[in-house]
């Protein structure tokens, strides 16, 4: 039986870890490579690195922090943040990242996920979605849409359409991040998460708003979730990750218990 | 692609690149216990390994295709015939049994048996199978020596081998029942997770087999 995993986001910009509250106040935290390195051996079973680079000039630096967490993390290792074409997939793979994240330039023009599907492999293929509670109307009957630029701009897309149109375009896995919890600390959005997974047959990865143990196993329950990502209740030492993963192990999940 | 030292040839570590995929990760993991390797996609300089792993990108069909062109088959046959430590991951431990569904492709038929996909008829499995799930091991191995029970390796795949004869499987991973998740065979073992993603666990493995002999 597969086991439900922990996995740790890491907002780089310009080479250093940041951790944005709402996508807006980004405040540095550290040195990204440091903390991929301190979680890995502290049983995290998976990495994100989302690169919030602002100038593209600067983007080279990603590559770097992923070549040498590579070289000393043995686990699967995800980056999104900025990807446009296969090309940015493949130098991203060749630096040492497992699968891509793609979100604002998917919605912009969902191709980029076939293409990468077919270039990489659909399992390497991550469709990260950020996403907002509205209204229900009949543009968004689920009453969730899909926003980017960092939450900013509202697209007029459903997030459950979107989430199964990228299923059928070779999307391996989703992660499902809520804008509204995103940085609050007060827990996942179950009912978006769980309305998406049940909906899809690839594993979905809940993200945005963990400020306490008890809101991991309520995704990973509830929300049916696959696996759920954590960030500021990691980066600031409030949590270990190891100290996550026993209590949903306590709770009786199925987790990674050996490392 | 020439070797980075000269005079070096029957002792190096190939890690057989026979498609256009990333196998930088594998590489990396080699290094990080001790195992020197260097990428190869010529059968002659394969006939000439200590020490193979093939690893596996891609699907069966393709993958076939490409191996076959470079003339990479009976590279791979001659040297398992001669006793070298083979090391096949993912699809390329696939591609050495018999026949796998994938595209309908025969394949090498270095162990007898077949590949086939997860049913996809119960709605709560995912396909592909991804992420860590336990190995048990069900005969010693070199190889998979220091594995205890409970301990979980990194899986990506939609598709599963199964050996035609018991003896070939080492290990057994549940989803959607037993499946065979290490097969092996004289000089040669396959695992259907992947070592180089597995942490701790999967490290202890490469470094097994950085010094297996080949013998069982």
């Amino acid at each position: 039986m597969l086991s439900k995993r922990v996995i740790a986001c890491l907002d780089v910009r310009d080479g250093h870890l940041a951790k944005s509250v709402k996508f807006v106040n980004t405040q540095n935290i550290g040195d990204p490579v440091e903390k991929a390195h301190e979680y890995y051996i502290d049983g995290l079973d998976e990495l994100v690195f989302y690169d919030i680079t602002a100038s593209s000039d600067k983007r080279n630096i990603m590559l770097d922090v992923v070549e040498s967490v590579a070289s000393q993390v043995f686990i699967p290792l995800s980056v999104g943040g900025g990807i446009r074409s296969v090309s940015d997939a493949t130098d991203l793979r060749l630096a040492g990242a497992e699968k891509i994240n793609v979100n604002s330039a998917a919605v912009k023009r969902p191709e980029l996920i076939d293409e990468c599907a077919s270039a990489i492999g659909n399992q390497n293929v991550v469709l990260s979605m950020d996403i907002r509670k509205v209204t229900k109307s009949s543009d968004i009957p689920s009453g969730y849409e899909i926003v980017i630029n960092g939450g900013r701009s509202p697209m007029g897309l459903d997030a459950l359409v979107w989430a199964l149109d990228g299923e059928k375009r070779g999307a391996g896995e989703l992660v499902i991040n809520s804008i509204d919890a995103d940085g609050t600390k007060d827990g996942y959005e179950i009912e978006l998460t769980s309305m998406i997974a049940q909906a899809v047959r690839i594993p979905v990865i809940a993200s945005g708003g963990a400020g306490l143990p008890e809101h991991l196993y309520e995704v990973l329950t509830k929300g049916h979730a696959d696996a759920a990502l954590v960030a500021s209740m990691v980066h600031y030492g409030d949590y270990k990750v190891s100290e996550l993963k026993g209590y949903l192990h306590d709770q009786g999940l199925k987790i990674r218990m050996s490392w | 692609m020439p070797l980075s030292r000269n005079n070096k040839a029957s002792i190096v570590t190939l890690i057989v690149d026979y498609d256009a995929g990333n196998l930088a990760s594998v590489k990396r993991a080699c290094q990080q216990v001790g195992l020197d390797a260097e990428f190869c996609a010529d059968p002659d300089q394969l006939r000439h390994a200590k020490r193979v792993i093939f690893p596996g990108v891609g699907a069966a069909g393709s993958a076939m295709a490409s191996v076959k062109a470079r003339g990479l088959d009976e590279a791979l046959r001659e040297v398992i015939s001669n006793g070298c430590p083979v090391l096949g991951i993912c699809l390329g431990m696939q591609i050495s049994l018999d026949y796998s569904e994938e595209n309908d492709t025969p394949t090498l038929g270095l162990i007898a048996g077949e590949v086939t996909r997860f049913r996809m008829d119960r709605p709560d499995l995912k396909v592909p199978h991804m992420g860590w799930n336990e190995v048990c091991v069900q005969q010693a191995h070199p190889v998979l020596e220091g594995i205890e029970a409970g301990d979980e390796f990194y899986f990506v795949h939609g598709y599963f081998p199964t050996p035609k004869d018991n003896a070939a499987i080492l290990a057994t991973t549940d989803y959607e029942g037993h499946f065979a998740s290490a097969i092996g065979k004289d000089s040669y073992i396959g695992t259907q997770f992947h070592p180089e993603k597995s942490g701790r666990v999967g490290l202890r493995l490469l470094s097994n087999f950085a010094q297996w002999d080949g013998q069982c």
